[in-house]
């Protein structure tokens, strides 16, 4: 006699799974990846390395004999910490601290709140922030982009476009913007890439590639980075108009430090944003609104990380206030009792 | 083809494999002894009214409406009843149904047997009405909703637009389709006889763009008949649902928790329209109906004209075969249709289709953990939230999945079909559903 497999409906499935999902943001992450090692050099595969096979490691260390249960490196998730995870840190920074944020991203930051899918914060910026925090001086120091095409050169390090504004600006003799100028790439250097900074965060048309790809494959939908990135077009273009020599332009803004790299790769993290599209906006706004703050008058001249950091916090109560449009509700309908 | 419309609010594109399309439907052999189920109705159950050894006609009424949600049944078949014993039917379970052994084929003399068309329709809105009750009639489309019922909104409501639904947006099935192609001058009549019933001057049949042949069809037979239209839809599930239909052809939406005769609409389906045509122009009862029999490993994907309570088997047979590596026999479409257990199990008034699976295909994913991505919630076509229900139903927490409108879900599978995660979301907003559903129900009654 036959026997059939019996099981509720729907018989089908869409074909989607974590592991697309996961390599898609991979594939998407890429073009930033190139750039960083052509800016880069052996610094930035070095960086790389380390923090995916440590991240990997790690997930794997912690499943297998930790809680003893599946072992599930292969999904992808793990490695897209890793990318992350390098991709917010500086090319020269020494070995053993990349271990250490790998350790804090899948240990502390995933792991600990149950694994995939069920932590709070984002684990690349839970590491990145540790590590700011506990290792402000190397975490700070970036080397000069030069161009692995010109040969393997003693690296210079410096600070980023947005340190020598804050530093200029809040300097005991402060500068003007206009005095400022000369130090800071232009945009076209921006657009590409060759500015100091984290790994993955230098290269505007690298990252708007990537989430051009996302967007397509549907794997992140447009409204975070919109929303933030506009959040942070009109504040900072409110404050610039007011007063120019003293606030960057917008411009600078969105296309300098962690900015879209955050907008585009971390903001939009599945596990750790609103699940509604309203709620995504709020997030969204809330990020590029601390950003500018931060910015503008905190202690660090980025504020990317806190931010974003500071609104997946709020994201279980986003998700309460907001719901998605409901069919049938508040139709204008009128109902008679 | 004018404009495609179609729902706003979530959404699906499984492959269509439609196999059958081209299959002209067939007449299918009478069964040697027909099973005939007594619940083929949403609600109440009908109660026999013959007993062991009667000899009975096609036609003839074996079980009468158990109560107001309920319909006749009439015998498929001429012979004599075997015996009143519970049947295994598509549910997998035993219930009872009436086992009737064929003995050639007679019919009542009421029923007309002519394949002449006849259009002109005698009977007020009322024998109308009770012409349809007497037959038997329900939703052909699968939720066997008694067909009479809906034509008499509740006191205060009016109809203004009855809607045709020729969507079949279920992947692999196409009786509904090869209907249209067949009997469309039979389906309009009964569009007529609906309209007539429900006293409305338009109607619209909603039909998707992956059937231009019907739609081409249906827009030429609409011209001789005023007051009908034919609306094409852009592919997109379920837009078979009343809600979603009536969203797609008219832009209204039906409250929650209300039936679509709050916005002055009823949906039938094209299977029920030419049923209609049938039990009224013909007095003919529901006892036969076109299924189709497709699935990729099938020889010879089919459409059958099948007597009520042939076993599927017989179906299964005629399509050359039940293949080797079959793993899962649905009973209705992929996305919302019943795993059978075997293939004993008879065809019944809801019966639009039966698929066979290939083992590979028969096996769900292995779950993994929940990565919030969101995509259930973009699907839904509810506008609900199946990752927070699903959560709910399995914690418990029954009031939250009632605040959040569980009782809203139409079972559709768009969120467990998304799922990057293969979670059977599903088979969790069922329980809460039934959880939350007895729990109001007891609050009713305290």
């Amino acid at each position: 006699m036959n026997m059939f497999t019996v099981s509720g409906s729907p018989h089908v499935h869409g074909d989607d799974s974590t592991k697309k999902i996961m390599y898609g943001v991979v594939i998407a992450m890429v073009p930033a990846m190139l750039v960083s090692i052509y800016f880069f050099g052996f610094g930035a595969i070095r960086v790389l390395m380390l923090s995916i096979v440590a991240c990997l490691f790690f997930e794997w260390l912690i499943q297998k004999y930790l809680i003893k249960g599946a072992v599930t490196i292969t999904d992808g998730s793990a490695l897209v910490t890793g990318i992350l995870l390098a991709f917010n840190l500086p090319s020269n920074l020494p070995g053993w601290m990349i271990i250490i944020g790998a350790l804090v991203a899948i240990g502390m930051a995933k792991m600990s709140f149950g694994g995939l899918g069920k932590n709070v914060f984002n684990p690349a910026l839970v590491a990145r922030v540790f590590l700011l925090i506990s290792f402000p001086v190397q975490m700070t120091s970036w080397p000069k982009p030069s161009p692995i095409t010109e040969g393997f050169i003693d690296t210079v390090t410096g600070p980023t476009p947005l340190g020598i504004v804050k530093e200029g600006l809040t300097a005991e003799t402060p500068k003007t913007m206009s005095e400022l100028s000369s130090e800071i790439p232009s945009a076209m250097q921006s657009l590409t890439g060759e500015m100091g900074g984290s790994l993955g965060e230098v290269s505007a048309i690298a990252l708007i590639l990537g989430g051009l790809y996302m967007l397509y494959k549907k794997i992140i939908s447009w409204e975070i980075p919109v929303s933030m990135l506009l959040t942070v077009a009109v504040f900072s273009g409110i404050f610039w108009g007011i007063n120019p020599e003293q606030y960057a332009d917008p411009v600078f803004h969105m296309l300098t430090g962690g900015m879209l790299l955050g907008a585009i790769f971390m903001a939009t993290d599945m596990v750790t944003s609103p699940m509604t599209k309203g709620g995504q906006l709020i997030f969204g706004f809330g990020v590029g609104l601390l950003t500018i703050l931060i910015r503008m008058w905190g202690a660090y001249p980025e504020g990317v990380s806190f931010a974003i950091l500071l609104m997946n916090a709020t994201v279980p109560l986003i998700n309460r206030g907001f719901k998605p449009k409901r069919f049938g509700v508040n139709t204008g309908v009128e109902i008679a009792k | 083809m004018g404009i495609l419309k179609t729902f706003v609010l979530g959404g699906v594109h499984p492959e269509e494999n439609k196999l059958s399309s081209n299959a002209p439907i067939e007449k299918l052999a009478i069964p040697k002894q027909a099973i005939v189920p007594l619940g083929q109705n949403l609600g109440a159950p009908s109660k026999p009214l013959v007993k062991r050894g009667d000899e009975v006609k096609v036609g003839q009424l074996l079980a009468e409406a158990g109560g107001f949600i309920s319909t006749n049944i009439h015998s498929p078949v001429s012979g004599k009843v075997l015996k009143i014993d519970n049947v295994i039917d598509g549910t997998g379970y035993k219930r009872p149904g009436i086992v009737i052994n064929v003995e050639g084929d007679e019919w009542i003399d009421e029923i007309d047997r002519t394949e002449d068309l006849k259009t002109e329709i005698k009977l007020d809105g009322k024998a109308i009405i009770e012409k349809i009750k007497t037959a038997g009639l329900v939703g052909m489309g699968g939720a066997t909703f008694p067909t009479y019922v809906k034509l008499m909104p509740p006191p205060g409501k009016t109809a203004e637009y009855l809607i045709i639904n020729g969507v079949e947006c279920e992947p692999y099935l196409t009786s509904d389709h090869r209907l249209m192609l067949e009997k469309g001058p039979e389906i309009l009549v009964g569009t007529q006889i609906l309209m007539k019933a429900l006293n409305v001057k338009k109607a619209i049949i909603g039909i998707e763009n992956n059937k231009p042949d019907a739609i081409k069809h249906m827009q030429e037979l609409v011209k001789s008949f005023e007051g009908i239209t034919v609306q094409a839809l852009k592919v997109q599930y379920p837009q078979g649902g009343e809600k979603q239909l009536i969203k797609a052809t008219v832009n209204r939406e039906v409250p929650s928790a209300k039936l679509p005769i709050e916005v002055g609409c009823v949906v039938q389906n094209v299977g029920t329209a030419f049923s209609v045509y049938e039990a009224v122009q013909k007095n003919k009862p529901l006892i036969d109906r076109v299924v189709t029999v497709t699935g990729k490993a099938v020889k010879k994907p089919s459409n059958f004209l099948v007597r009520i309570g042939t076993p599927i088997q017989q179906l299964i047979d005629a399509a050359e075969g039940l293949p080797e590596n079959t793993g899962k026999i649905i009973g209705g479409g992929p996305m919302m249709g019943k795993a059978l257990t075997t293939t004993d199990v008879p065809v019944v008034k809801g019966s639009s289709g039966i698929l066979l699976m290939k083992k590979e295909e028969s096996q769900r994913k292995v779950e993994s953990p929940c990565i919030r991505c969101s995509k259930c919630t973009y699907v839904c076509p509810m506008g609900l939230e199946p990752f927070l229900l699903s959560k709910a139903s399995k914690l418990g927490k029954y009031e939250i999945a009632e605040t959040e409108k569980i009782m809203d879900c139409i079972e559709c599978g768009s969120c467990q079909y998304t799922c990057p995660a293969s979670i059977p979301l599903l088979d969790y907003l069922r329980l809460g559903k039934n959880k939350v559903g007895a729990i109001m129900r007891n609050r009713g009654r305290n």
